[in-house]
């Protein structure tokens, strides 16, 4: 498959493009649509809380659908695509095109104040602020991060870095010494 | 309701398109889908198509390595790591691939596949069409062997893409941008191991020291550059690795010391009159390498699941 491109599903009712609203209402209403898709590896975020859908517009009867990878190994991604199809053709949005957007390229930055109390909520610790783009040589990290990742479920800042990665790429796996739980964190990327 | 498959009982009733799949699916989308791959005008079409080769094919062997891992690794926790440094990597080889692709032929429209696409590249290529450098074909050693060998690629790879993201083709650009942020996790993830075995054990020093020893002979071919990453380096849409020499060794002085290590007095092992890894030109190791990572693409060439 090259293009996220599919035509409108037999029997679908069409709810989306209803006459009277102007371009910007229907392009606000595949935008609402688009929003509610989740995260299939977190999916207590909206792909709106994570910050991956980039934009939204729709010209001559087409919806087209902008979002940006998170990691390049993702295989969310693929997944991501199909489901914006899928909730776009529910919703009456026969025409649909997914693009991606490469730059700027995602950072953990771009998940809402709303999404990080999502994570917290599932036990997962949100990302602190992402690192900066630096001018010289990218420094070296060989002792753990003098502010340490908070427990999601006490709040204590005694936790370990247990591993880097855990059951995907963007997050990592701690341990909390105080209330000793395990719990992953959304590296900062 | 009965089905004839298992596949079929899990698809049932999930999508209503005619195509409908389940998961991760049928097949992948292009990773370069909808992205605007034009070759800026003075770039040369044909050199930015090998370079990314190059840069893909180092990512994908690589990759290919740390997958044998899986199941054998030390700790549960590692065996995950090693995982998801893989797939980072695959990630970047797909989205090499994809863009050496769309270079070497613009196809139809943005997007649209070159001649056999990535997974052409990926499954259909000969041994010496391979351009990746030797480092990262070399055979599968035990943990201190590999992070040795994770430590000096990641170190070197992030060199490389800290420079490339501000490549003159925007999309090589952007993958390298991507890159970056993930390839700082890996050499991290590799030095921190690579102290604790070092300063470890008797045992442990004597496999970190092993490890560095076989793989020494093939850094310097890391640093050498091809007449391909030459003439992309002139005109601002590569890198010469050659340039990175001096952050690549800065580091290494740093983790080396502190893992009580040596770096090896080994000799740089020759190519063959000069050609190495980025000519084609690779160890006995690579063969078997691409049997295993081809063999399931050429027995059913097109098929999908």
């Amino acid at each position: 498959m090259v293009t996220g491109r599919a035509g409108l599903p037999r029997g679908a009712v069409v709810t989306g493009r209803t006459g009277g609203a102007g371009p910007g209402a229907v392009t606000a209403t595949a935008r609402a649509v688009a929003e509610t898709v989740t995260d299939p590896e977190l999916p207590m975020l909206t792909l709106a809380d994570l910050g991956v859908l980039r934009e939204v517009s729709e010209a001559g009867g087409t919806v087209t659908v902008s979002i940006t990878p998170t990691y390049t190994g993702c295989p969310a991604m693929d997944a991501m695509r199909d489901d914006l199809v899928h909730a776009l053709h529910l919703a009456g949005f026969s025409d649909v095109e997914v693009r991606t957007v490469l730059q700027p390229a995602w950072s953990t930055d771009w998940i809402s104040a709303a999404g990080r109390r999502k994570l917290t909520q599932a036990g997962i610790a949100p990302p602190r602020g992402a690192p900066q783009p630096v001018t010289g040589p990218i420094p070296l990290t060989l002792a753990p991060p003098p502010d340490p990742v908070r427990c999601p479920r006490c709040g204590s800042a005694q936790t370990r870095l247990v591993s880097y990665f855990s059951a995907t790429a963007c997050r990592s796996l701690h341990r909390c010494g105080a209330c000793q739980e395990p719990f992953e964190h959304v590296k900062e990327i | 309701m009965s089905f004839d498959n298992a596949y079929e009982a899990i698809n049932e009733g999930s999508r209503d398109e005619g195509d409908g799949h389940w998961a991760f699916g049928t097949g992948f989308a292009d990773p370069l889908t909808g992205v605007d791959t034009t070759v800026p005008a003075d770039v040369d079409a044909a050199d930015l198509a090998v370079y990314c080769l190059m840069l893909g094919d180092d990512a994908l062997v690589m990759s290919h390595r740390l997958q044998q891992w899986c199941t054998n690794a030390p700790e549960l926790e590692d065996e995950v790591a090693l995982a998801n440094i893989a797939l980072d990597l695959l990630g970047q080889a797909r989205l090499l691939l994809a863009r050496a692709a769309a270079a070497d032929s613009p196809g139809p429209g943005p997007g649209g596949p070159g001649p056999g696409g990535e997974d052409g590249y990926a499954f259909f290529r000969a041994e010496h069409d391979f351009r990746n450098v030797r480092l990262a074909e070399l055979e599968r050693g035990d943990f201190g062997e590999l992070i040795a060998r994770l430590l000096v690629f990641a170190t070197w790879r992030l060199a490389l893409l800290q420079r490339l993201a501000a490549s003159r083709d925007p999309v090589l650009a952007a993958v390298a941008a991507k890159g970056v942020k993930e390839v700082t996790y890996h050499r991290d993830y590799a030095a921190q191991w690579l102290i604790r075995l070092g300063d470890g054990t008797t045992f442990s020093r004597e496999r970190a020291q092993a490890g560095l020893e076989t793989i020494w002979p093939y850094v310097a071919e890391l640093f050498t550059p091809h007449e391909v990453e030459r003439r992309m380096a002139a005109c601002g849409a590569g890198v010469d690795p050659a340039g990175v020499r001096g952050e690549f060794d800065d580091v290494l002085a740093r983790v080396l010391p502190a893992a009580t290590l040596e770096i090896p007095d080994v000799v740089p092992r020759a190519g063959v009159a000069g050609r190495t890894g980025r000519h084609g030109v690779h160890t006995e190791a690579m063969g078997y390498l691409l049997a295993e990572l081809q063999s399931v693409a050429r027995a059913y060439p097109g098929a999908t699941w």
